[in-house]
């Protein structure tokens, strides 16, 4: 069980990995004009390149070969994890994007758990009151989740670095310059899992073993302890497996509004630019890291709810 | 049809058709284009020349945000007319025929569910920045993996179901099937899924625009205009509002004709 | 005797609607009561209100005394699990899907008596080993069968020492083994207490004996003590609840008309997935002749029936049909559940028309079968959602009597229908096949019901 659960992850970074090196590729190849000539004129300045350079870099890259066996080359070079140079810095892409990958797991980290700090109560509240307050919480939550997530952070910027200067616009450095980009991502998060968590707690206070369990002589607490908080959290955790997706597109939009150093914004940046070392680089990095953090949801699914799809 | 909407439906309709009246109607009678500037008139307040102000070029705000909707709605709707119409037919098709259809159908999605929608459309925009055409092409691709898994999972459910079995015994033809058993049981899936892909296309589409890799200047596009105006804050708040306020309702729209909740589509799969 | 319960003057209404007219009852100590009646007729709801568990959209009016004392919906509360009990209709939803069985009995010992962890896992385990759980005490509910699942049930609801025990439905759903079972496990679990049994089954009511109380539509319409009640039934509703079950169903006469051969297997196995259930299996079916399939859940007579009409391969043996100018569409199926069987997108007469356009059938057909099988002609304004399952059921078998079947199998049909529509859905369908000269295969999981029904019988291992 759990080791087929592995094997899918394993599957998928493969898959990752097989996508990305062919994307990359087939971007690099349809770049137009000389390859040669525009990497070397990127690397070393457009007065500097001449025929010499430029077939430095056509032999580096194996720019000259069939488009097949330069592929393989490519995606061989890929299976080493050779990931090249930058063609804007030259510097070597594995370091720059395992730099940016730390900044982007903070990023990714405090988002998430903040996002569960306010979704918990929210939603359990509104489950246990329900009426108007839930009402209310279902048109706070619609209106907030229409709101693209940059729209969300440029709303934050100008009312709390701007209007009223309390933290930095953008950069990074001190913890200040977290709080923004992490409350960003937050309650875009949990303007959607707050329902989630309503619905969850909801269908296990109607449930009828809930209610079996106070029948037995278990006190409210009890029962709540024993037999709610693991029945609710089995489709909470699995939603904030499906909610990766927004972790990782929110975390390119708000690296890229924040200018928050992580591989969103190198991404975003790449793109502009054009390097595709660095793109291969980047999306490589955010493929992984769905994926791994996609398993780690999958181990938690299983730790909390071993039950397989035949038993529910 | 609109009888059997909610309330909320019935607003996010009312919403959207406004949007797209106010885009038409200003796209018809304006007497400016959306890339003609007069830097003599900057930044100025709403008045009555300029119905919504001007922005930082001088260009006439209220033709660039209609041209920006018209923008948005037609990828909107492309995008989600392909991917339902791709996503559907594959998904039932594969449940039906099973086997090698279906495994290659899988790797297919698995190799476009290994990476964010988000990311995978960035990189196919690299290819060819600022075309409209493969944004369309891309987010398309990303988007009928939703609709494929959804109508795979109701159909396989119904391939062992009575009352399609009851219908094969009785010697009904597969057209029929469809009609009467699959469609039925996916039709409401569809449709809401539908509505959310239209705003998600848009918000792609937007974000991109905002990090300067999707849609390029001169063309009017609601993140594009967001990131360009941003540095105006203080002098023309009014001005970056509006592309603002314009991209939420359009999504607040989508959401609410979605009707059920988005969450309720997981449970199928 | 000791009085535990009385009702005085109880009824519930859910606005102007009552639900449950004005009843009064006592009950005793070991002198359980059982309220016997259909779905609908409001005696799950006088449990609920018992114990105190009446959704709040409900009222009630009157009095209910436990042990002597009155109480409403909030003071109940402190009498669950030591004093009252409920058992739950389905066991399997009423435990914590996720908890391991024993941890569900231990947790009332640790919670309820203040035991330690390990002395209660002791007590647990000991109760688990009486019922006979014990090698399964570290499986989830949902790995368990259902009567091992209402047995966990019933021993996680008295480990906190109640002795009043109140049963909905207790056996809905198990087998007759199992459903005896439970009710004598009910019966030792409640000596030296009381027994208050809600249920639609006269087989449980008989063998829980003590008073009985039966009820219609929220109208108590007999009482008195078992014995009386079903053996010298007053009221004609009572009487046609005792009637239909299959046991008292009168004997048809047995024996062919007509000795076409329809279809035979021989030395047939049969399975799902490759899995084989049942084997050597021989018989031959003619027209017109009632032949059916008795076996324990799991002995796959669905199967076999799937198996003969070519739904599922055989995993040995063979089928002949023997009609050989048989059309396909002439080889059909009765399902279990009538709503599953149909789609709900349109409604039954878009349904009817579908089937006669396609096979061309004379439309002056329609109306006397219609007749026969008692439907009127407005449920075709409806859809399948809207009518009652026996409705369903018996358009079910209208659509398929128009296309002259030559096979029909019936996958108990009418195990999901109260028993006075069962039996009537039953002689129905009977009666028809035997007239049109269709050969019919009747699954069912009650051996009186074949028995009394059926030319012949094949019996399952």
């Amino acid at each position: 069980m759990i080791w087929e659960l592995l094997r899918k992850r394993l599957y998928q970074l493969v898959l990752v990995a097989w996508g990305v090196g062919t994307l990359t590729f087939v971007l690099m190849r349809s770049l137009p004009g000389d390859m040669a000539y525009r990497i070397a004129a990127s690397r070393y300045g457009q007065d500097n390149v001449d025929s010499a350079a430029a077939e430095l870099v056509r032999q580096e890259l194996n720019l000259d070969q069939g488009w097949l066996s330069s592929y393989v080359n490519w995606l061989f070079e890929l299976l080493q994890f050779n990931l090249g140079n930058s063609l804007v810095s030259g510097l070597p892409v594995s370091e720059t994007v395992l730099h940016q990958l730390g900044h982007s797991l903070l990023l990714a980290g405090f988002g998430i758990a903040l996002s569960i700090c306010i979704a918990l109560p929210l939603g359990t509240w509104s489950a246990k009151k329900g009426g108007l307050v839930n009402s209310i919480m279902v048109w706070f939550s619609t209106c907030t989740r229409a709101m693209p997530v940059f729209v969300l952070g440029l709303i934050l910027i100008l009312l709390f670095a701007l209007e009223w200067p309390l933290f930095p616009v953008a950069g990074f450095g001190t913890w200040q310059h977290l709080v923004l980009p992490s409350i960003t991502l937050a309650i875009s998060l949990a303007a959607v899992s707050n329902r989630v968590v309503y619905g969850s707690v909801r269908r296990v206070l109607r449930s009828p073993f809930y209610q079996f369990s106070r029948v037995k002589g278990l006190s409210e607490r009890q029962t709540f302890f024993r037999h709610g908080m693991r029945n609710m959290a089995v489709p909470i955790v699995a939603f904030i497996g499906i909610q990766l997706v927004s972790v990782i597109e929110g975390i390119v939009m708000i690296e890229s509004l924040f200018s928050w150093p992580g591989v969103g914004h190198g991404l975003a940046h790449a793109i502009f630019a054009r390097d595709i070392p660095v793109i291969q680089g980047c999306a490589l990095t955010m493929g992984v890291l769905f994926v791994v953090l996609n398993g780690i949801i999958d181990l938690l699914c299983y730790w909390i709810d071993p039950r397989g799809e035949q038993e529910q | 049809m609109i009888k059997s909407l909610s309330l909320n439906q019935k607003l996010g309709l009312t919403l959207l058709l406004g949007l797209f009246a106010f885009a038409v109607l200003v796209g018809g009678f304006s007497p400016y284009t959306i890339d003609e500037q007069n830097l003599s008139i900057r930044l100025i307040t709403p008045n009555s020349d300029h119905w919504f102000g001007t922005d930082h070029f001088g260009r006439d705000m209220m033709t660039r945000l209609a041209s920006a909707i018209v923008l948005s709605f037609s990828l909107g709707v492309f995008c989600v007319l392909t991917s339902s119409i791709l996503g559907v037919t594959l998904g039932v098709c594969s449940a039906w025929a099973g086997g090698r259809v279906e495994q290659s159908l899988d790797v297919l999605v698995n190799i476009l569910l290994a990476l964010p929608g988000l990311v995978l459309v960035l990189l196919l925009s690299a290819i060819a920045p600022g075309s409209f055409v493969v944004l369309y092409f891309a987010i398309s691709l990303v988007q009928w993996v939703e609709y494929y898994r959804v109508t795979r999972a109701i159909t396989r459910t119904l391939m062992d179901s009575p009352e399609r079995q009851v219908s094969v015994m009785m010697g009904f033809g597969k057209w029929y099937q469809f009609k009467r058993h699959i469609w039925p049981a996916i039709s409401s899936s569809v449709f809401t899924m539908a509505a959310f892909g239209g705003a998600n296309a848009i918000l792609m589409m937007a974000s991109l625009g905002f990090v300067a890799v999707g849609i390029q200047p001169p063309l009017a596009e609601l993140g594009l205009m967001s990131v360009e105006l941003f540095p105006f804050y203080v002098e023309a708040p009014w001005v970056l509002m509006q592309p603002l306020i314009v991209v939420a309702l359009l999504v607040l729209g989508f959401h609410l004709l979605a009707g059920a909740s988005r969450e309720s589509l997981n449970s199928t799969h | 005797m000791n009085l535990l319960i009385q009702l005085t003057d109880l009824s519930i209404n859910a606005k102007e609607l009552e639900l449950l007219q004005p009843l009064s009852l006592s009950l005793y100590q070991d002198k359980p009561l059982t309220i016997l009646g259909q779905t609908g007729s409001g005696k799950s709801l006088l449990a609920q209100a018992i114990i105190g568990l009446l959704p709040n959209e409900l009222s009630q009016q009157g009095q209910v005394e436990v042990f002597g004392k009155l109480h409403d919906r909030g003071s109940l509360v402190s009498l669950w699990g030591k004093e009252v009990i409920m058992l739950p209709q389905e066991p399997w939803r009423a435990l914590d899907p996720l908890m391991p069985a024993y941890q569900q009995v231990l947790e009332v010992y640790e919670c309820l008596h203040g035991l330690t962890h390990e002395q209660a896992f002791n007590q647990a385990m000991d109760d688990l080993d009486k019922v006979d759980l014990k090698s399964s005490a570290s499986k989830r509910p949902g790995q368990l069968s259902g009567g091992m699942a209402q047995r966990l049930a019933v021993t996680a609801a008295t480990a906190g020492g109640a002795k009043l025990i109140l049963a909905d439905e207790p056996t809905k759903g198990l087998d007759v083994s199992r459903r005896n079972d439970i009710v004598q496990l009910l019966l030792q679990s409640a000596q030296g207490g009381g027994l208050l049994t809600i249920t639609h089954d006269i087989e449980v009511a008989r063998q829980i004996g003590g008073d009985i109380i039966v009820m219609k539509e929220g109208v108590v319409v007999e009482q008195g003590s078992a014995e009386q009640v079903l053996n010298q039934p007053e009221h004609s509703y009572t009487q046609s609840l005792i009637g239909a079950d299959p046991r008292h169903w009168d004997q048809r006469t047995k024996g062919l008309i007509d000795k076409k051969p329809v279809l035979s297997a021989t030395s047939l196995a049969i399975g799902r997935n490759g899995q084989a259930l049942s084997a050597g299996i021989d018989f031959t079916i003619h027209a017109g002749e009632v032949v059916g399939v008795v076996g324990d859940s799991g002995s796959g007579k669905s199967t076999l029936g799937d198996t003969l009409l070519n739904l599922l391969p055989p995993i040995s043996g063979k089928v002949n049909k023997r009609v050989s100018q048989a059309k396909p569409y002439q080889w059909l199926k009765l399902f279990q559940d009538p709503p599953a069987a149909f789609t709900s997108s349109v409604s039954l007469g878009v349904l009817l028309e579908d089937v006669i356009n396609l096979h061309q059938i004379d439309r002056a057909r329609i109306a006397p079968l219609m007749n026969k099988l008692k439907l009127a002609p407005e449920l075709l304004a409806r859809r399948s959602t809207e009518v009652s399952g026996g409705e369903l059921q018996r358009f079910a078998i209208l659509r398929a009597l128009l296309l002259d079947p030559i096979f029909l199998f019936a996958d108990e049909p009418t195990s999901r229908l109260d028993p006075i529509i069962a039996k009537e859905v039953t002689d129905l369908l009977v009666n028809l096949a035997k007239e049109k000269g269709c050969a019919l295969l009747l699954v069912s999981h009650d051996p009186h019901m074949i028995e009394k029904r059926c030319d012949t019988v094949v019996q399952l291992k």
